[in-house]
């Protein structure tokens, strides 16, 4: 291999980097004096939280980020081509980057739904830059496609080909993206977040195709992530930024063994890990940093049951043809029963459109069901009328995903968290500011901040603005639906922390809906792990967690990365199922569930899915 | 994609019956009389028959159920019977006009050219015009360029053409004499410099509508690339090293032009309407002057046989704009 000989020469060497953006404000620097090289064949990470300035570098070495407004106003970003000789990006004029871009080096970006032209086939997209920089000619550049969708391992790669983008999951468009960037063999692949969109399983995949992917081709990678776990994975040298500032540089084992910086340190021990929970019972906070005095908690909980759900099936029609007709049902949710106990927190685990979130709607009869039970202290929720049920919903609330979208933009947060005691006429009149303030205190949250407006605030601290909204009703159960996904790690640490100061302070349930198997195992006294609908496998948390016995669950376990580099995914032993369509003709009759008990209150799903 | 079409389709029957309706009870609340003009000499047994023989004497039902056949059933037999030269429509009565005692459609299908040439002719020119000033503005937001283009649009889009086509007669036909003020209908074209004269005299009016329509489409092609520009698929393509005219005039140009599809499609039958007064500005014998005509003389039956054909053509396009949606975003082809 010629790198070899290069070896010491980096690809890429980035000295000194200064961006800045022009706001009506005045300028905001976005990366400041940032240094760091990579090497042929190596996996450099850029990790941080949100803000940090990792996306901002990674657009700065393409040149991409004067399309957004901003401005590199110093440093060098020295790019060893082909034939090894050095140039300086920085000065580089449009023309020539447009040479390089693409070509030299490729990027993959987060959000694979929106990264691909919708108007546009697969074909197309992928053939663009064979036919710009190596001047393919269309026979070959569409030769040339099938073989590229051929090494992201896409099944069907002919058929994709004449698709378009909506047509495929977000696993699959994510792999053309990659097959895009690597279209003309670059010698850098920028990665900017390729798997934090994704599943965990879909996510192990990727990341085990981009480490096949450098071995094959001696691509250099620039990785980009938030996700110290997925640093573990894949990095060979990480940066970690603060702030636009690098904190920390190193080997990843140094980084994950002997963090120098406070910084660091915090990083990875607010990433929850799987297994952390071992040998204990019950939930207890995660704690932060040894100076922090988190109370030493348990959450014992009672064993009384709050909600009853009975197979609960829930179906969504699928109309089409000339009249729009019922064609077809979507089965969401497909006779699943648990048992939420007062004061403890019971679990839905699984991948996209496994009906997770479709459950937790059901329950608060935000979607209607088509049969069973949802009982609440002994009233089946189901069968309530319009008024009794306005009435039920007093004792369960919901905190829902995005911290952005659930908060209306053009409201006071005072009216946000006052408009339910309103709605019910529980509080009125002097009281309710009362009651506000002392809701922003169990939130944690300062009471100035009552007369402010949701976009002052970051995701943490709307996410409480949300929690203490739910909690404004004194309900008995929060639906948590992927309430701390969407937050940066440290701060859903503490939102996971104040969870369960919550819990423990008012004897809360909570039907916790998550797709991270690590924060389900902090938080949770029982889980459920869900598959297409079903209920695969259900038991208290130790149980799932050391012995997870239906295959899918152990696949997910599986999936999950682990933040040590020592433990990284074996190649074979990836190797997902993809999910297989939930819609079914309308003459369908599904089987009931039927579950083997492994031991009391711990049952394996007995039919057969398509998993095991 | 075909079962989108049709049901639509079928959707837009009922609609336009009901729209029919309205136009004919509307109408028929209006106070006039068609034996208004008749001398005050002529017996007002002589004029209560009169009124009999228009039809008027009849229930509103059949009266409506009569102008639904002629209009719907014996009319299409009409055309069919001009293009194939059969004779299905003998001796069947046909919408007449009160005003000029001839069949209505007869007197739409000579005007409907001239209407056609000119008010189609400055949809094209408006088009032609605004869609790279669209663009233009929507790249270099904020520039110079932008700010003259969104200030010129504003005062095309806020001043109505009853205002500018006074206005451009004044400067252009009066003052510089460069065109004629007036559209001269019985002007034919057979050589070059018939060809000129034609040109000519259509520019006014042309120029009067196009305005309306440049400022219109401009506006949304403006903000239908700046919603585009700031897409994540935009800045893949940038990464992939197409160059700025690639990325612009390809990708973001077929999914801007997804909407601004629409708002041409939508804003054609408007058009229509405009032309109205613009016709009776520069006296085009149109089809909008005929129904300006015709509101003048309490022409019921010819009233409501253009203000339905108005109607028809903004249900029409309606359509039209849906499918070509459709054909343009390749997301609600199959739904």
């Amino acid at each position: 291999m010629k790198s070899k000989t290069k070896k010491n020469v980096p690809v890429l060497d980035v000295k000194k980097l200064k961006v800045n953006f022009q706001t009506k404000t005045g300028k905001v620097t976005g990366v400041n004096d940032l240094s760091f090289s990579i090497f042929p064949g190596e996996t450099v990470c850029l990790v941080g939280e949100s803000g940090s300035g990792k996306s901002v570098s990674s657009l700065a070495i393409m040149r991409l980020v004067e399309f957004g407004g901003g401005k590199i106003d110093a440093g060098t970003i020295m790019f060893a081509s082909n034939s090894y000789v050095q140039s300086d990006l920085i000065n580089s004029d449009q023309n020539k980057m447009r040479e390089i871009r693409g070509n030299q080096i490729g990027m993959v970006f987060q959000e694979p739904m929106t990264a691909l032209n919708p108007v546009f086939t697969i074909k197309r997209q992928l053939t663009e830059g064979l036919r710009v920089h190596k001047q393919m000619s269309k026979n070959k550049a569409d030769l040339e496609a099938l073989n590229l969708l051929k090494s992201v391992r896409i099944p069907e790669p002919e058929r994709r080909l004449l698709q378009y983008p909506h047509e495929l999951s977000g696993g699959m468009r994510q792999r053309i993206v990659i097959a895009m960037a690597l279209a003309c063999k670059p010698k850098i692949l920028i990665a900017d977040e390729p798997t934090t969109a994704l599943d965990v399983t879909i996510q192990a995949e990727i990341l085990t195709l981009l480490n096949r992917l450098k071995k094959e081709t001696g691509t250099s990678i620039l990785f980009i992530t938030h996700d110290m776990a997925v640093v573990a994975q894949i990095a060979d040298r990480v940066v970690v930024m603060y702030h636009g500032e690098k904190v920390e540089e190193g080997n990843v084992n140094e980084i994950f063994n002997n963090p120098k910086k406070d910084y660091t340190k915090k990083l990875i021990s607010s990433v929850p890990k799987l297994g952390a929970m071992l040998g204990k019972k019950y939930p207890e906070p995660l704690k932060l940093d040894s100076k922090n005095n988190v109370k030493s908690i348990k959450i014992v909980g009672t064993t009384k049951p709050l909600l009853e759900v009975k197979n609960l099936v829930t179906r969504f029609p699928v109309t089409g043809g000339m009249f729009r007709k019922k064609i077809a049902n979507l089965h969401a949710v497909e006779d699943v029963s648990f048992t939420i106990n007062r004061g403890q927190t019971f679990s839905l685990v699984g991948e996209s459109g496994c009906g997770k979130t479709t459950i937790a709607r059901s329950v608060l009869r935000l979607e209607e069901s088509e049969s069973g039970e949802v009982c609440m202290e002994g009233v089946d929720i189901l069968k309530q009328n319009k008024k009794d049920l306005l009435r039920q919903r007093l004792n369960m609330q919901m905190v829902f995903q995005d911290p952005y979208g659930s908060l209306n933009p053009v409201m006071k947060l005072f009216d946000q968290v006052a408009e339910p005691l309103i709605n019910y006429k529980i509080v009125i009149g002097h009281n309710l500011n009362k009651k506000i303030s002392e809701l922003f205190d169990k939130v944690r949250l300062p009471r100035s901040f009552l007369n402010r407006y949701p976009h002052e605030l970051s995701g943490g601290q709307r996410q409480r603005v949300a929690i203490a909204r739910a909690l404004a009703l004194n309900p008995k159960l929060l639906i948590l639906d992927e309430a701390v996904s969407a937050l940066d790690v440290s701060v859903q640490a503490s939102v996971i922390n104040l969870l369960l100061d919550l819990q423990e302070e008012l004897g809360l349930s909570y039907l916790f809906v998550s797709h991270d198997m690590a924060v389900v195992e902090r938080v949770s006294h029982y889980v459920g792990v869900m598959y297409l609908g079903r209920m695969v496998e259900i038991g208290d948390r130790q149980t799932i967690f050391s012995n997870p016995t239906h295959p899918y669950t152990r696949a997910l376990m599986k999936a999950v990365p682990i933040a040590d580099p020592k433990k990284r995914f074996n190649r074979d032993d990836i190797n997902f199922k993809p999910i297989s369509s939930p819609i079914r003709d309308l003459g369908f009759v599904p089987e009931p569930s039927s579950y083997n008990m492994i031991k009391k209150g711990h049952y394996v799903l007995k039919n057969n899915i398509g998993y095991n | 994609m075909f079962e989108y079409t049709v049901r639509r389709l079928l959707i837009a029957v009922p609609t336009l019956v009901i729209i029919s309706l309205v136009i004919f009870l509307v109408l028929s609340l209006a106070p006039n009389d068609p034996m208004a003009q008749v001398p005050l000499t002529v017996p007002p047994e002589v004029k209560e028959k009169m009124r009999e023989a228009l039809g008027l004497g009849q229930p509103l039902y059949v009266q409506f159920w009569k102008w639904l056949v002629q209009f719907f059933w014996i009319e299409p037999q009409v055309l069919i019977d001009y293009f194939f030269g059969t004779n299905y429509s003998e001796d069947k009565l046909r919408v007449i006009s009160w005003q000029t005692r001839a069949p209505v459609m007869d007197t739409v299908m000579q005007r409907l050219p001239q209407t056609l040439w000119v008010v189609g002719m400055s949809y094209v020119v408006a088009i032609a015009i605004s869609i790279p000033i669209g663009i233009y503005s929507a790249y270099k937001q904020y520039s110079i360029f932008d700010q003259t283009g969104t200030f010129i649009t504003m005062v095309g889009y806020s001043i109505p053409p009853f205002f500018t086509g006074p206005l451009v007669i004044v400067i252009f036909a009066v003052y510089l004499e460069w065109f004629p003020s007036t559209y001269d209908t019985l002007h034919e074209v057979n050589n070059w410099e018939s060809f000129i004269i034609q040109l000519k005299q259509m520019f006014l009016p042309v120029m009067v509508l196009a305005i309306q329509g440049t400022a219109q489409i401009s506006r949304y092609m403006r903000s239908a690339i700046l919603d585009n520009l700031n897409q994540d698929y935009v800045r893949t393509a940038r990464a992939k090293g197409l160059s700025e005219s690639i990325v612009i005039l390809v990708h973001v140009l077929r999914n801007s032009m997804i909407p601004v599809i629409t708002v041409i499609a939508l804003n054609l039958p408007l058009i229509f309407g405009g032309a109205i007064i613009t016709e009776q500005v520069f006296k085009v014998n149109g089809i909008g002057q005929q129904l300006i005509l015709a509101i003048y003389a309490n022409d019921l039956p010819t009233i409501q046989t253009l203000t339905f054909i108005f109607a028809f053509l903004i249900v029409f396009f309606n359509l039209v704009a849906d499918v070509l949606y459709a054909l343009l975003d390749p997301r609600i082809r199959y739904e």
